[in-house]
């Protein structure tokens, strides 16, 4: 990190109250802001979210998740008149100098089959290897966060964290 | 003379009652409905139900809905909407209890089979200690949702890692009305809050 990326990241971090992930990159692909939520101690499923930008000028494609869990998926979740379904996001297009976000409220990795010691705590991180069709593999740890209110499918996290904070 | 006096007393009567009326409609108790964020007139949502409390004890609707509930039916496998929704829920007691509105929140499993008592316990615990898990058996969970005209559906998979399509409203319930309102996943948590207090205000 030079000093000027240091300098920057503390900055956002005294404004938003957390730090962000360093980018990850992985051939022309960009991973930003990984993060997935705490769970409740008996949970046996978590969620986990980033956004990739494709800096390339050719599309790239979301294959595959794998974790260490015994089910690891890409999920959409799709309401339609105030009823909520998840169902598997099967492979995702990246378009050229496009990104695909992963979010609340719409695609999400899940992991199912959490059991025990496995919840996700604050302060942890998930680790899981995202498969692309041109970029490769990619393994990145996703830093869990506490859950927060209303605003949580807002895309400004730093402004949602301190929004929370604030509250709390 | 004595038509002319009639009259003139009718008027005044009705003159009397209209300033009255006004008076009542200005100064009086405002009606409920006014506080409400949705159009539900006619509709017959909520009632007596039966289910099982985060000890495993077997309640009803009398025994849980004693101060102004937040219902919500949801399951504890969801990752996604059921936990957003539940702590946009949290942070609506967090603002009323912030000013004095004594409030909870219900979250109603629709998924018996795997939300035991204990899951339900540690799944509302992670967003607010006013938040109440409820699950039962599968006839109980049927008829509070029926009840409530909300919509579950599991999704076969073959596996233990199912999911369910489901209802993602959240009910406003009094002890003494019963349902008044219902809120949107958009909504925020201070419309929800503003319009709880707005209903615990007048009654």
């Amino acid at each position: 990190m030079t000093c000027k990326s240091l300098a920057l990241a503390a900055a956002f971090t005294l404004t938003a109250g957390f730090s962000l992930a360093e980018d990850i990159t992985v051939g022309t692909l960009v991973l930003k802001d990984p993060y997935a939520f705490e769970t409740a101690k008996t949970a046996r499923a978590g969620g986990a979210f980033v956004r990739i930008v494709n800096t390339g000028s050719d599309p790239d494609r979301l294959l595959d998740v794998r974790a260490d869990y015994p089910k690891v998926q890409v999920h959409e979740t799709i309401e339609k008149d105030g009823i909520a379904r998840m169902q598997p996001a099967g492979e995702i297009d990246i378009p050229a100098g496009g990104m695909i976000e992963l979010k609340p409220g719409g695609y999400h990795i899940m992991f199912m089959g959490l059991k025990g010691a496995q919840r996700f705590s604050v302060g942890e991180t998930v680790e899981a290897t995202l498969v692309f069709e041109q970029a490769g593999e990619v393994t990145i740890d996703f830093p869990v966060r506490k859950r927060t209110g209303g605003k949580a499918d807002m895309g400004q996290m730093g402004t949602m964290e301190q929004g929370n904070n604030a509250s709390n | 003379m004595t038509l002319s006096r009639t009259t003139i007393a009718l008027v005044g009567f009705v003159a009397l009652g209209a300033a009255g009326l006004a008076t009542y409609t200005i100064l009086g108790p405002r009606d409920p409905a006014s506080c409400a964020q949705s159009q539900v007139a006619g509709a017959t949502i909520g009632g007596p139900f039966t289910l099982v409390d985060e000890t495993g004890r077997t309640v009803t609707d009398r025994d849980i809905i004693t101060k102004p509930s937040l219902v919500y039916f949801g399951y504890t496998f969801c990752p996604d909407v059921c936990p957003t929704d539940s702590a946009r829920n949290a942070e609506a007691l967090d603002l009323l209890q912030s000013r004095g509105i004594d409030a909870q929140a219900l979250f109603i499993s629709i998924d018996p089979e795997r939300d035991t008592v204990e899951q339900v316990a540690e799944f509302t615990d992670l967003f607010h200690p006013d938040m109440i898990g409820l699950t039962g058996s599968s006839e109980q969970v049927a008829a509070v949702s029926k009840t409530y005209k909300t919509y579950f559906a599991k999704q076969e998979t073959g596996d233990e890692y199912y999911l369910m399509d489901h209802s993602t409203f959240t009910y406003l319930v009094l002890p003494d009305l019963g349902f008044v309102d219902f809120f949107r996943r958009d909504t925020t948590p201070e419309t929800i809050a503003n319009t709880v207090a707005c209903f615990a205000e007048q009654s």
